[in-house]
């Protein structure tokens, strides 16, 4: 056997530049907080309001995460992915007024049972749709993106009009449940307690996905499925029961999403599933598509600034993540974590 | 010869409107290093990509083990025992080294023995175990994507152009690599330009021309007759 | 002569030819044709909107990109009109300048969306279209001292145009302002109509189409693929922004939810796709039946979810309100089987 051949390491090559390209769509979220804080000027005010932007960043990337990882594995667009909002949504929101009496007592243990169980058997409900929608709407137009637009805009269609038939065509409102309602005081500043847990599901469910993505045999697959496919057939994998499988995850995260966005407006609508893919796509696209931590970063941005300019200049909150996309495209054409495609 | 591990019969490949392979047939001898040789673009690629799956065979039969893989998808193929370290390498570039290597063993954890022997067998991928594959360099790539194929021991490996554009030195790593394989009993079937390469390690040979099998033989008949080797690719393999 | 009026482009099958001079006959003289104001709106509502679909034909069907911003550009026309007519007062001259400034808004705003997404991604194009027409329906229900907010903006068009304008009776039937309004909207939409046939039969017509059919064998020929397919970005908002002018001067009123809305947005994806997509006469026939479905399909199902009463689920289901599912499954269904739509049924066409 002949010697190693020397080969100098590459990896002191990496220069400063490019480490900081990669690392600094993180550090855009802490330029933006600080920001706020400057253009605020009361602390207070900036506490609430990062709170509630984290809330609705954590939110938006729970449903946003499944689409683009979607999008990464299989090159699948699916405009539907709203219709497993608005489902898990009605589903959720059934089971906690049917639970009316966990939910009115101030237990904060029933409370939580309550929530629980929504949460469960929304996510069992969307996740077992996302399987048929994939099946039936998405399975016949693999690699063409121009039926794969249609086809899922007339699933959203028909879901959101069986939501209608099921639920009647009025939106439903709802109280939080006892112990979620209200806020707790800190410096000042007033953070509601549902927030604070939004953040707080969002975050665990951020790191649980990261775990999964890097230290499991599936996350392996699924990361190096985004990048390039026939290779991972060539191993000997079956991806397209991965994609199944992320595919389903992804429909029961959306109806998790579903949930807990009208938990925090404490309204749903059947076209709310609809109304978030916009901000869904914004953020996939920011993010850069098929990446989940980009993802995870442009919601909170986006979260955060529509916050920060909705307390500053209301009327631009909305028009502020078309100016925030703009921006980053700008910068990063293909978005901030740019997912790296073998051709 | 009289058990082959691979045989094609007749197959044919098209790709989109262009028929490609037009009726190979040869064998592949268990054990064997069995070379696939030509010149470039008369579809020894295709041969690779066709018996993996990553092309549709028309007609024709593709028999491995006395079974016919032409209805099994790709990732059938590869549990049946095939390993495939295709010529643009296919490495997981936002990968590390490792998570390569265990998406390579497929059917379970990597076998600590058998990444010790890797790991031998090609130091650097030791160096840069935990650091992202899309970082190496063009010969530990190539280094990678073949040890990733042997990560789980498989019956035969269709390995497309390992050495191009690689230094002298990392060749003979490679070609060492090969050489235990073969000692292990499994069969391999390399397509290789390197003349050196090809006469050293080659049991036997088939040449391509034109979608078709034009001759087959000892690789040493054909390495020892420059007038053959003019006659089926046009040039003397020496020259190369 | 009246081949060269269409461009060449036949209808190429009897039924389909018979439809659509039946469609343009009764088009033509619905006013004396059909008796009351409704008949008349319905006529004109359908008219423009062939012209809105057809321009959206040319995006989807022959160029093959998806966009969600065709009911922005509608709206820009739309509320062009109106906003002319509110600052310049009544008068033909602020319809004009109302639909040019309208139609110029929306090609400056398609050619910057067309250059920014197209350029990366042609996937982009439907998230960004998305996006952006959202923010725009927001900004104009924000923006209510200017736009009038959800109320939206009523206004004055000239007297012409309007029932007030008596000019006495044509074959028994009273003939006013409106008539003539109707008119104007009338061969307006069919002059627009007839230019969007010529455009997809022209050279550039057909380079949009072998760009749609393989976007990297265009770019290798040496066609410009960014560039034509913003070019029918642009000629699209363009055309649905005349369509919106039109609109605004025949409902003399313009409001998010008549123009911008996300639902009709989906109404024109469903005409074109169940109509036929990339056959400009799919436009008028997925136009023309649905408009008919928005109006009939609901009273059949109302009566049949009558019928069944004691049924559970099924009178839910069948409920008038419900038609959009219908047409949804249909929409889908179309997708899958008929890719061509009903025009391309009735040329008989292989379904691909």
């Amino acid at each position: 056997m002949t010697a190693a051949p020397d080969h100098r390491p590459t990896f002191a090559d990496v220069s400063l530049g490019e480490r900081l390209g990669k690392a600094m769509p993180f550090l855009l979220i802490p330029i933006l907080v600080v920001l706020g804080f400057f253009a605020i000027g009361a602390p207070s005010s900036w506490l609430t309001l990062t709170v509630s932007g984290l809330a609705m960043g954590m939110m938006i990337f729970i449903m946003a995460s499944g689409l683009t990882l979607v999008f990464g594995l299989m090159d699948v667009i699916n405009f539907g992915h709203g219709a497993f909002v608005s489902v898990g949504a009605f589903i959720g929101i059934s089971v906690l007024i049917a639970l009316g009496d966990w939910t009115g007592a101030t237990s904060l243990l029933l409370n939580m049972s309550a929530v629980f169980l929504a949460v469960a058997a929304a996510m069992t409900v969307t996740g077992a749709l996302g399987w048929v929608f994939e099946r039936v709407i998405v399975k016949p137009v693999y690699g063409a993106h121009l039926k794969q637009i249609l086809v899922t805009v007339g699933g959203l269609i028909v879901i959101e009009q069986l939501i209608h038939v099921i639920w009647g065509p009025d939106e439903i409102f709802i109280n939080r449940p006892e112990m979620l309602k209200g806020a707790i005081t800190f410096a000042g500043a007033a953070m509601e307690k549902y927030r604070l847990l939004a953040v707080g599901i969002g975050a665990v469910l951020f790191i649980a996905m990261r775990m999964i993505l890097r230290r499991t045999k599936i996350g392996l697959i699924v990361r190096a499925g985004v990048e390039n496919g026939p290779m991972v057939e060539a191993l000997g994998y079956r991806l397209r029961v991965v994609f199944i499988g992320v595919f389903v995850a992804g429909s029961a995260l959306a109806g998790l999403g579903g949930v807990m966005w009208g938990l925090y407006q404490e309204v749903i609508t059947a076209g709310m599933g609809e109304r978030m893919m916009v901000l869904v796509f914004i953020v996939a696209i920011i993010g850069g598509l098929g990446s989940v931590e980009g993802a995870f970063i442009g919601a909170l941005l986006v979260g955060l600034l529509q916050n920060y300019v909705a307390f500053l200049e209301p009327k631009l909150a909305l028009v502020s993540n078309i100016a925030l996309m703009t921006a980053i495209l700008m910068w990063r054409p293909q978005g901030m974590l740019p997912v790296v495609k073998a051709k | 010869m009289s058990d082959p591990i691979l045989t094609l019969k007749a197959v044919h490949t098209d790709i989109a409107q262009y028929h490609i392979l037009q009726g190979v047939d040869f064998e592949v001898p268990r054990g064997e290093v069995t070379m696939l040789l030509g010149r470039n673009g008369v579809g020894k690629t295709t041969t690779l990509k066709t018996i993996m799956g990553q092309w549709t065979a028309k007609s024709g039969e593709i028999l491995y083990d006395g079974q016919d893989l032409k209805r099994l998808p790709v990732s059938a193929r590869a549990r049946a025992g095939i390993g495939f370290v295709p010529e643009d390498m296919g490495i997981f570039s936002d990968l590390t080294v490792e998570e390569n290597m265990v998406l390579g063993a497929t059917s379970g954890p990597l076998d600590p023995q058998r990444k010790e022997w890797l790991l031998a067998a090609f130091p650097a991928l030791g160096t840069f175990w935990n650091s992202e594959a899309g970082n190496l360099s063009g010969g530990q790539k190539q280094m990678l994507s073949i040890a990733r194929a042997m990560a789980e021991d498989r019956e035969l490996y269709l390995i497309d152009e390992p050495t191009k554009g690689l230094a002298p030195a990392i060749i003979a790593t490679m070609a060492n690599a090969l050489r235990e394989l073969k000692a292990q009993g499994r069969s391999i079937l390399l397509v290789e330009q390197n003349f050196l390469v090809a006469k050293a390690l080659g049991d036997s040979a088939v040449v391509m021309d034109d979608g078709r099998v034009i001759w087959t033989g000892a690789m040493a008949e054909l390495a020892s007759n420059k007038d053959l080797q003019e006659n089926l690719m046009g040039l003397s393999m020496e020259a190369h | 002569m009246i081949v060269r009026l269409i461009s060449g482009d036949t209808p190429r099958s009897p039924v389909l030819t018979a439809l659509l001079l039946l469609i343009l006959i009764c088009l033509a003289g619905a006013p004396f044709i059909f008796e009351g104001v409704r008949a008349l709106d319905t006529a004109a509502r359908i008219c423009i909107f062939i012209v809105l679909v057809a321009g959206y034909d040319l995006l989807l069907g022959y160029t093959g990109i998806v966009s969600f911003a065709h009911t922005m550009f509608f709206g820009m026309g739309a509320y062009g009109v109106a906003l002319a007519s509110t600052h310049m007062g009544r008068g033909f001259d602020a319809l004009l300048v109302g639909s040019v400034l309208g139609a110029l808004a929306a090609i400056v705003l398609a050619l910057l969306i067309g250059l920014f997404s197209l350029r990366v991604r042609a996937i982009f194009f439907a998230m960004i279209t998305l996006a952006v027409a959202s923010a725009v329906a927001v900004l104009v229900s924000q923006f209510s001292d200017i736009t009038g907010g959800e109320d939206g903006l009523t206004y004055k068009i000239p007297r012409v145009l309007t029932s007030a304008n008596r000019m006495g009776e044509v074959m028994g039937v009273k003939f006013t302002g409106k008539t003539l309004n109707y008119y104007l909207i009338f061969f307006s939409s069919l002059v627009l109509f007839l230019l969007l046939l010529r455009i997809v039969n022209s050279p550039f017509g057909r380079v949009l189409q072998a760009i749609r059919e393989n976007d990297f064998r265009a770019e290798a020929i040496g066609y410009r693929v960014v560039w034509y397919r913003t070019a029918a970005t642009c000629m699209s908002a363009a055309t649905a922004a005349l369509a919106g002018s039109l609109f605004a001067i025949w409902l003399r009123y313009v409001g998010p939810d008549t123009t911008l809305s996300f639902e009709i947005m989906l109404d024109i994806l469903l005409m074109v796709v169940i109509g036929g997509m990339g056959t400009m006469y799919g436009a008028v026939l997925g136009t023309v039946l649905f408009v008919l479905a928005q109006t009939y399909l609901q009273n059949l199902m109302g009566a049949a979810s009558h019928a069944t009463e004691g049924l559970p689920l099924i009178p839910d289901l069948l409920d008038p309100d419900r038609w959009l599912m219908w047409l949804g499954i249909l929409f889908v269904l179309s997708v899958y089987f008929f890719p061509t739509g009903i025009v391309g049924r009735l040329r008989g066409q292989q379904s691909t």
